[in-house]
């Protein structure tokens, strides 16, 4: 059952929620030990709130527009009295003292907590190999990696252990394992979800959105979770209107843009295949397709590179042993401090932050990253030219279909190649989301990333639902 | 790849920067890595950005000021539970300045 139907059914009573979170657990409990999906599975405070909610039903109140829907959290959003890990040591032991904004939403609108998910650890990575848990299976293919950042959410929605994952994206992070995966994934604008709670890796390009099996399923999740918050700053301060509304709207005489410099060099013949039967989709159903450039959009990943790794030497420096999770004992607080984070660390956070602390360093800021911030300002201009000629774009959202377990791991930069199509809408803050297409040569899923300018989400969905009907 | 752009003389002060301790293996391997990326990324040095301001944010926003009134705030023994070490209040570390107390 989709999101949206279990809802429907808990709220008329035709079903309970306690029914649907039972599905849910003996589907993990059957599936987990291959998969891990998991960091935390909470079976026991899941019956209990799906049970609430069968009561809440039974008195007559209803529960809100995602009743009994099971929900998976990826591990990097915090909730209250339930350990949120990032898959990295260094927060080991810790318990969160408040729940994340939309930990907050999403209860409030009657849904149920299954567990904590896992995740390249602090969100730095592709494949979710970075994990200091171990690594989650591709459900499609246990020997793939179902990518990353958010891959425990992602395979957690395609082995049907819930209906609704959540993620961050920040270059990718939950498009690309959508793709992978073969599920649907959203990365809303940049401030239309509040961020608040949610453990930062890059605060100017981190952004929460859905997985779901349905367009339509993301959408609702979108209506429940975006809205301004007096706890971030950065929060877009009014409400925008729901993308749910318009969901079969269509795409008749949309101007569709087939982005030249994400489609072209890189892409595997197999995945520019299933782009092009969506783009046909598309035409087929009144939208008026062409090609589209944003030249700058190629050096997306170098600035990516940058910024994203700056940002985060910034914001993991509370990691010292103080306030948090792990201690490292040391004489003195200096030899405390680097002790802790050398024995709490992966080695994909500790290059990253290497990476960063350099850019950022005397003598090396402007060269590094005060150009990579001269060079994001020059890809929004060129999205924004290409924005008065078109409502949307159109890219694969990963150059190939998942790869296998290991295969990467040894070599930073292939690994970042793999975000090479998604990471331009972060340093621009636009939406975009992906979109399962079909299978590749070797029958895993394909996916197709739509672009949509800032704020763009409810044209974005119509498009979204276009393809997913198509097929 | 061109000419090496970081050292591992210069990887080890990077690392001392950031507070981490690597091991001589650790620091080759490293080295190597941030070598190959920083080379990769080096394709912005060739652009023409002059005159460009840097953008830090994608979307134009100005701070954001509430009333300055107290609003809720966290539990104190709740936070301090989640520190490895606290004491009357607050965190405890080890001596900062180099002496035992």
């Amino acid at each position: 059952m989709t999101a949206v139907e279990i809802a429907a059914a808990v709220r008329s009573g035709r079903r309970s929620a306690r029914s649907v979170v039972d599905v849910c657990l003996s589907a993990i409990e059957a599936g987990e030990a291959e998969i891990h999906a998991f960091n935390l599975v909470t079976a026991e405070q899941a019956r209990a709130r799906a049970d609430e909610i069968d009561a809440a039903v039974a008195a007559g109140i209803d529960p809100g527009p995602l009743a009994g829907v099971p929900v998976a959290l990826k591990d990097n959003l915090c909730t209250r009295g339930m350990a949120t890990t990032c898959s990295s040591r260094i927060l080991e032991g810790w318990i969160p003292p408040y729940d994340a904004t939309v930990v907050e939403q999403l209860h409030n609108a009657g849904a149920v907590f299954v567990g904590k998910t896992n995740m390249d650890e602090f969100a730095m990575g592709s494949s979710t190999e970075n994990s200091a848990f171990g690594p989650t299976r591709n459900p499609r293919d246990l020997s793939r990696v179902p990518g990353g950042s958010s891959g425990g959410s992602a395979a957690a929605v395609a082995a049907g252990f819930a209906p609704v994952g959540l993620g961050s994206d920040t270059g990718g992070s939950i498009r690309q394992p959508a793709a992978l995966c073969g599920v649907v994934g959203v990365k809303p604008t940049y401030g239309l979800v509040s961020r608040y709670g949610l453990v930062a890796f890059a605060s100017s390009l981190d952004q929460i959105g859905p997985f779901t099996t349905t367009v339509a399923d993301s959408a609702a999740v979108l209506d429940v979770i975006s809205g301004p918050d007096s706890r971030d700053s950065t929060s877009i301060g009014a409400h925008q209107p729901p993308v749910s509304a318009t969901l079969d709207d269509g795409v008749d005489g949309l101007r569709v843009g087939v982005l030249a410099e994400l489609s072209g060099d890189g892409i595997a013949s197999d995945v520019a295949a299933r782009l092009r039967a969506a783009v046909g989709a598309l035409e087929s159903a009144g939208a008026r397709v062409a090609g589209a450039s944003v030249p700058a959009a190629v050096y997306g990943l170098s600035a990516y590179y940058l910024i994203a790794p700056s940002e985060a030497s910034s914001n993991l420096a509370r990691y010292d042993g103080v306030r948090y999770g792990l201690r490292v004992d040391a004489p003195s607080t200096p030899d405390m401090n680097a002790a802790t984070r050398s024995a709490g660390f992966g080695d994909e956070v500790k290059r990253r932050i290497m990476i960063g602390t350099y850019a950022l360093s005397a003598g090396y800021y402007d060269a590094y990253y005060g150009k990579a911030q001269k060079v994001r300002t020059l890809i929004i201009n060129d999205f924004a030219s290409v924005w008065e000629q078109f409502d949307l774009l159109v890219s694969p959202t990963s150059p190939t279909t998942a790869f296998s377990l290991g295969e990467r791991t040894a070599d930073p930069m292939a690994m970042y190649m793999s975000d090479v199509c998604t990471v331009p809408v972060n340093l621009t803050g636009q939406a975009a989301m992906s979109v399962p297409y079909g299978v590749g040569d070797d029958g895993l899923p394909v996916g197709v990333q739509i672009l949509a300018p800032a704020l763009g989400e409810p044209v974005m969905f119509r498009a979204a639902a276009v393809l997913e009907a198509s097929l | 790849m061109g000419q090496q752009r970081i050292t591992r003389a210069e990887c080890a002060h990077v690392a001392a920067l950031a507070r981490l301790e690597l091991t001589d293996e650790e620091l080759e391997r490293f080295t190597g890595q941030l070598d190959e990326l920083l080379d990769h990324v080096a394709e912005v040095e060739a652009l023409d950005v002059e005159g460009l301001p840097p953008t830090m944010h994608s979307l134009p926003m100005a701070s954001v000021l509430r009333p300055d009134v107290p609003g809720e705030v966290l539990d104190r023994d709740e936070v301090l539970a989640g520190a490895p070490l606290a004491e009357n209040g607050q965190f405890r570390v080890p001596p900062v300045l180099g002496e035992a107390p």
